[in-house]
């Protein structure tokens, strides 16, 4: 006998939450099917958090504690074969000891939702953020999504099965969320309710690609030199396309749950007319929001630019939002040892979106923040500062800068 | 626990359903007993049946793209996961069934895996899906005693002395694989308390297999079988001998037939009358001496093996754990 469906909001309502709470609530209010569990900090959390909903009855679904990472995310690439929704997620060296599976995933095309809670690649140990985790799926065709608060990581989670089921897409979603900053901190959240949720988010459904007697198809052939780059270039048309299914998704968002920023890649904190741009990913938003405040206050010419989406990248808004500064401060929370100018991954991505301007601004990586190490106000006014000396001087000293690290 | 399909056991051979899931199209080798495997599994199985399997000859001999073998829905899973694929396809198709989702039926899920796929490599996902019991599942573990479609490297349950690959005689070293074959069924059927089902069995002995995957699918939660398999190309010899080196393990004591249903531990064919004493084992040199994997050995190692069989039927059997039934005659 079928179930009833729990429904875990009937109004929508304020609740005081951290950013993994907020993702549970996401994964009850999107029904999902199957959910995959192994103990890693800090993204665990999220975990804990849909047990609980499912020992008190208030979320039904198969909830299945892996003996491995790397059995999480086949299990729940499998799952959703036959069509169920699914959710997953890890950290770290998690992350990466699932790295096989989450590769074919994304090839297989199966639209699994994960929550990445950004921790540092031990050993040496460390729980705290750094982003090189997430960052590892960015070639692999997993839509690649950095969340600032937990607001935003409720709000992303529904849109991720929305953009990840889409029959045009079915590609997996990543949900970065920086460890402890976000997953930990507890803030006030506007929850949808159930009703405003089903009118978002469509059932999944798998159509002629659903593995079932009744439709007996075989995946994952072997097809080598034949015919894998045919399937290879299909991958990249189905990212190609998402682009405008995310913004076709993120306008139905706003109409129905009444907010969200202008744009569903990036976000601009007073961009317009800087002369100073400083960009960066997931919670050192905050610090450096205030910091762009206060210089503004002061008179100078500073703006803020969020990457949301990593992939797909939408380098003709970033182009646009960057294209009239004078000087851009990229600052990573990641590194990419050996790379060219020592820089992360992040900065190698905008110089090159930057690139075909016909006017490039200045362009400074600061790494900062790695292994959970606090971003602060002083480290933004310093990053500003540098970037102002190389707008003066015409000059840059030193692309790459490690910021506030004991030499 | 989901309710299971009707497949009452096949009382012979001319009863044996003439439908075939498996059919043309695939590339094995002539000889493989493992793609003989497959085919009396999913004959047993039937239709209303999603088959996962690792990778391995089974995966890239068998399912070329555009000329796929199986007629059943059939994916690949990585070589390590076997486990998680039966997994998260009896947990797929139970949580959407329990909401309404999906129509209810029994669905059967059969994950296979070669013996470097669930030997080695899965074993600990093989385990973890073992302790559902909440699924009903089968995972087959068909074991052609090397990495057959690497090139034939020594796995987990390559014999004590074969030539692989990975373990080549050498002027020096005349016995580079010094490890023993795992034993696996055991191992699985000792170490997770409530799987009402582990056999044994060989494409040798086509009836026994077929009705052992039925018993498997209908008993109720997650199952498991391990199938010798000889493979022409690894162990070397004419494909025409696969039949009869099957059963020469057999008859020689080497792998012995069995399956335990609800902790109690039955053997059958030639394996049950060997130890009912009907029947004396053959000499291990009859089944060793027919393989070119074997060739380099010297009678002190033909010896080390014939005892360590004598070893196996004399001193223990599965430790400790379960009572031995000869099982009925005839
Ligand atoms: C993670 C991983 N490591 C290695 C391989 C290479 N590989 C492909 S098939 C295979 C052999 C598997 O051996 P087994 O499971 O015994 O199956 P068989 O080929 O003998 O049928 C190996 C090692 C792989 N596909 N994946
Ligand atoms: S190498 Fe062995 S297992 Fe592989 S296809 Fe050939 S006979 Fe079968
Ligand atoms: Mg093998």
């Amino acid at each position: 006998m079928a179930t009833v469906k729990p429904r875990l909001y009937e109004e929508s309502k304020e609740e005081l939450i951290s950013g993994s709470e907020a993702v549970g609530i996401a994964c009850a209010l999107a029904d999902v099917d199957v959910i995959t569990a192994y103990p890693i900090r800090p993204y665990d959390t999220v975990m804990q958090y849909v047990s609980r909903l499912k020992a008190d009855g208030a979320f039904d679904f198969d909830f299945i504690i892996a003996e491995s990472e790397h059995s999480q995310f086949e299990i729940v690439k499998h799952a959703s074969a036959v069509g169920a929704r699914t959710f997953s997620g890890s950290s770290g060296v998690g992350w990466f000891y699932a790295f096989e599976a989450i590769t074919v995933t994304a090839g297989l095309r199966m639209p699994v939702v994960a929550m990445v809670g950004n921790r540092a690649l031990d050993d040496p140990g460390a729980f705290g953020v750094e982003h090189n985790d997430a960052m590892a799926v960015r070639d692999l065709g997993w839509h690649l999504y950095w969340v600032a608060t937990a607001q935003e990581a409720l709000d992303m989670a529904l849109m991720a099965w929305r953009i990840a089921e889409d029959p045009t897409v079915l590609l997996p979603f990543a949900l970065s969320c920086d460890g402890s900053f976000l997953t930990h901190s507890q803030a006030i959240v506007q929850v949808p309710s159930q009703d405003q949720v089903d009118r978002f988010l469509p059932p999944y459904k798998r159509g002629t690609l659903q593995l079932h007697p009744d439709n007996p198809i075989t995946i994952a052939p072997q097809v080598n030199e034949d015919w894998l780059m045919e399937i290879r270039r299909q991958t990249d048309e189905a990212m190609r396309r998402t682009s405008a299914v995310i913004r076709q998704a993120h306008e139905e968002f706003r109409e129905i749950f009444g907010r969200g920023d202008p744009s569903p890649f990036i976000e601009e904190f007073m961009c317009e007319d800087a002369e100073i741009i400083l960009v960066g990913m997931g919670t050192l938003a905050m610090p450096t929001r205030v910091a762009v405040r206060r210089l503004r206050a002061a008179g100078k010419k500073v703006g803020f630019l969020r990457i949301k989406f990593f992939r797909p990248f939408a380098a003709e808004e970033v182009q646009e939002a960057l294209g009239d500064a004078k000087a851009v401060a990229v600052i990573d929370r990641d590194y990419s040892y050996g790379s060219p100018s020592g820089g992360g991954v992040l900065f190698h991505e905008l110089r090159s979106t930057l690139y075909p301007l016909d006017k490039r601004p200045l362009m400074l990586n600061f790494i900062a923040g790695l292994g959970g190490r606090e971003v602060t106000v002083d480290d933004i006014n310093m990053m500003t500062e540098t970037a102002q000396k190389a707008i003066d001087t015409g000059k840059i000293e030193q692309e790459t800068t490690w910021v506030s690290v004991r030499e | 626990m989901a309710t299971v399909q009707d497949l009452p056991q096949i009382t012979g051979v001319k009863n044996i359903p003439v439908e075939e899931f498996y059919n043309s199209g695939h590339r094995t080798c002539q000889g493989c007993e493992s793609a003989l495997v497959m085919r009396l599994m999913i004959k047993a199985a039937g239709q209303r049946t999603i088959v996962l399997g690792s990778t391995g000859c089974m995966y890239v001999a068998n399912t070329t793209y555009y000329s796929t073998p199986w007629v059943v829905p059939w994916m690949h899973t990585q070589l390590g996961s076997a486990g998680s694929a039966a997994t998260g396809t009896a947990a797929g198709l139970a949580s959407m069934m329990r909401k309404g989702k999906m129509t209810q039926e029994p669905i059967n899920v059969i994950a296979f895996c070669g013996d470097g796929g669930g030997v080695d490599m899965g074993l600990s996902a093989i385990s973890a899906a073992l302790q559902h019991d909440e699924y009903n599942l089968l995972i087959i573990c068909y074991d052609n005693e090397s990495y057959a479609n690497t090139d034939i490297q020594a796995s987990g349950s390559t014999p004590w002395g074969a030539n692989t690959t990975f373990s080549p005689t050498g002027k020096d070293i005349r016995i580079m694989n010094t490890k023993q074959k795992k034993n696996m069924a055991p191992m699985i059927a000792t170490g997770h308390p409530n799987m009402r089902f582990v056999a044994t069995a060989c494409a040798s002995y086509g009836l026994d297999f077929n009705n052992k995957v039925r018993r498997a699918l209908t008993i109720g939660g997650p199952t498991f079988i391990h199938c010798i398999d000889p493979c022409p190309k690894g162990w070397d010899y004419d494909p025409k001998y696969s039949h009869e080196l099957g059963m020469l393990a057999i008859e020689t004591g080497l792998w012995i037939q069995y399956e335990i249903t609800d902790g109690e531990l039955i053997l059958n064919g030639p394996s049950r009358a060997i130890a009912k004493g009907i029947r004396k084992r053959k000499p291990v040199e009859e089944y060793l001496m027919r393989q070119g994997r074997f060739a380099h050995f010297l009678p002190e190692d033909i010896k080390f093996f014939q005892d360590k069989v004598e070893e196996t039927w004399e001193k223990w059997w599965i430790p400790g754990l379960i009572p031995i039934t000869p099982g009925q005659d005839d």
